[in-house]
């Protein structure tokens, strides 16, 4: 596949979910990927280990998702541009180096395609790790920018431009995607990283911040730690993590918005939930039902504002997941309780049918 | 006297900073830290160093070396220093990582970047407890040792035995120095710091995986004046860890 041949500009090309996640990793500057394998998301450490080679990058099968998440924090504090992908239960097992990552304030990108849990579950594609990676599944007073991709060209398009928000906030990026969006096949286009963000800067511009540890040549010597044992100094460190993840809830919130403009009943959903919402909403919209959409494209930091906002001009929400309820708490949170809340679940690897979203929602309005 | 002025003129070597550590009375690990110092200034790779401090005592290591160090979570160094030495092949990267980090909770990560062969440098505290947290078993502890979680001495059916890092290692293709040393006496200090630089030319030389076990002493956690526990290490511990070049 030639991606970067200009005549391709704007052709698009069919691809599997996990695949996109790739080329869009490669094309953001990915410098070294770690993995474990675990269905459904073996594709991405298969392609990874024919493709970052090519390229003269890094490619490591670990002994484990424990040993791949740290040989990433390695990359990261060599101040490379490190990534490891999983499925929910190897995520389960990152949560303590994610943690430390956050502590230490290293940059890097974790992609989760989620499956059904608890526990080994089973290997369809699932929302249920929405708790875990936005509210901290490991320990401390950390976030992660979460960012929920809802088709395969955003597995793409949000692999390309997430190396670039973790090093503007020197914190990780978790793609929470799920085992629909990893294995279907959509028609791609193939972006630069200037048309995707928004911004002029190149996507691969050299990276060399000033806290990276390489060596000491020329400079004095440096440390990476999350271990602050001074008097107060935790504390203080605390606070800096805690004005940096409030500017990210002021600058980073995205949401997508479809057929707010006249609606009175809004469905809120993300990832793959979203686009069975959208067919609902078809049905619903010939049915002369003003229904719109609300997808949270980052989970963390929470739409928080747009939701509370939109509560002012509708009557009601349907929040629907694949799950027993999860993000639902944040919008109830979110809509200060102007508008009755309600909920639609499919937990354990189910996935909604535009019909049975469309029956629900007749049956609050 | 230029001869005097040599013999007793003790400066410490620039990669180590003018700290004071915190270590206790007695404690091994300001020996060793000075070890890997001096051979790293002599090995002239103190501008391309990246140390790795473990989980434990020695997690303060950071502020006494005078080059790049960064903390990794409990028994995972050699996986971090894998993924700083694959994306700059040229530094020096080692791992200082005590028994429990290493031998117990890090097992896994320690056997598969030895197996790999990956061209790190690990040194490994041996002093037969977990020093930070109070005293407990480690997975190093010697049959009968009494420990804050052996208080009746360690037992095979309970316990297991005690286990030999260096002799496990040995097997793997992909390890290409392996050492037991100690430092309870100044013979074995010299001679430590003779394999530590063996194991840090190693990896200048690109040759792989090398790893020196440093049997250590822990007078206050194993109720010992500092003069028994170097007496305990030459004549107890050496029984169950044998000193020499394994590899």
């Amino acid at each position: 596949m030639k991606t970067n041949d200009k005549s391709n500009k704007n052709r698009k090309v069919p691809m599997q979910g996990n695949i996109a996640l790739c080329e869009g990793a490669i094309a953001g500057g990915c410098d070294a990927y770690y993995g474990y394998p675990i269905t459904p998301q073996n594709e991405v450490a298969s392609y990874m280990s024919k493709k970052m080679p090519e390229s003269g990058r890094i490619f490591l099968q670990s002994e484990s998702e424990l040993s791949a998440i740290n040989m990433v924090f390695g990359s990261a504090l060599a101040g490379k541009r490190a990534m490891t992908s999983s499925s929910s239960p190897g995520i389960s097992l990152m949560q303590e180096t994610i943690s430390y990552l956050c502590g230490c304030e290293l940059p890097c990108v974790i992609a989760n395609i989620q499956r059904g849990g608890p526990g080994l579950g089973n290997i369809a594609g699932s929302q249920a790790d929405y708790f875990q990676s936005v509210k901290g599944g490991g320990h401390g007073d950390y976030r992660m920018i979460t960012l929920a991709p809802a088709g395969v060209q955003e597995m793409y398009d949000f692999a390309l431009v997430s190396f670039k928000l973790a090093e503007k906030y020197r914190n990780p990026v978790m793609i929470l995607s799920d085992g629909y969006t990893g294995q279907m096949m959509e028609p791609v286009e193939l972006k630069s990283y200037d048309s995707v963000a928004g911004d002029s800067a190149a996507g691969q511009e050299k990276y060399l911040p000033d806290w990276v540890l390489d060596g000491c040549k020329g400079r004095e010597p440096r440390k990476i730690r999350s271990l602050i044992m001074e008097e107060g100094a935790l504390e203080k460190h605390n606070y800096k993590l805690a004005r940096k993840y409030q500017n990210i809830r002021e600058n980073e919130v995205l949401v997508d918005l479809d057929r707010m403009d006249d609606a009175e009943v809004a469905i809120v959903a993300f990832g793959i939930a979203a686009r069975v919402a959208k067919s609902a909403v078809d049905i619903a919209r010939d049915a002369g039902i003003r229904a719109g959409i609300i997808r949270p494209i980052t989970l963390w930091p929470f739409p928080e504002k747009e939701i509370f906002s939109i509560t002012q001009k509708i009557k009601k929400i349907l929040v629907a997941e694949m799950n027993m309820g999860q993000m639902v708490e944040d919008v109830r949170l979110a809509s200060g309780g102007l508008v009755p809340v309600k909920f639609i679940g499919r937990p354990g690897g189910g996935i909604f049918t535009p019909e049975e979203i469309y029956e629900h929602l007749k049956k609050i309005i | 006297m230029n001869i005097s002025k040599k013999l007793y003129k003790f400066e410490p070597p620039s990669t180590l900073k003018p700290a004071r550590h915190l270590y206790c009375s007695g404690c091994g690990h300001g020996i060793i830290h000075r070890i890997v110092a001096e051979v790293i200034e002599e090995l002239g790779v103190r501008e391309k160093t990246v140390g790795i401090a473990p989980v434990g005592c020695a997690v303060f290591a950071y502020d006494y070396w005078n080059f790049d160090v960064t903390e990794a979570a409990h028994g995972r160094p050699p996986a971090v220093a894998t993924g700083i030495k694959r994306v700059l092949p040229d530094r020096i990267v080692f791992t200082y990582q005590g028994d429990g980090d290493l031998a117990a909770i890090g097992t896994a990560e320690i056997v598969h970047s030895a197996n790999r062969g990956e061209n790190i440098t690990v040194i490994f505290v041996n002093n037969a407890t977990y020093g930070m947290t109070g005293g407990q078993m480690a997975p190093t502890t010697l049959l009968g040792q009494k420990t804050t979680t052996t208080p009746y001495g360690r037992k095979i059916d309970a316990d297991g035995y005690p286990l030999k890092v260096c002799e496990m290692l040995a097997p793997l293709e992909g390890v290409k120095f392996l050492a037991r040393c100690s430092v309870s006496n100044p013979a074995n200090v010299a001679k430590t710091k003779k394999a530590v630089k063996k194991a840090f030319e190693c990896q200048v030389e690109k040759k792989g995986f090398a790893l020196v076990e440093v049997l250590s002493m822990c007078p206050v956690d194993w109720e010992m004046t500092p003069l028994e526990a170097c007496k305990w290490v030459d004549e107890v511990m050496t029984k169950t860890f044998p000193l020499g070049i394994i590899k």
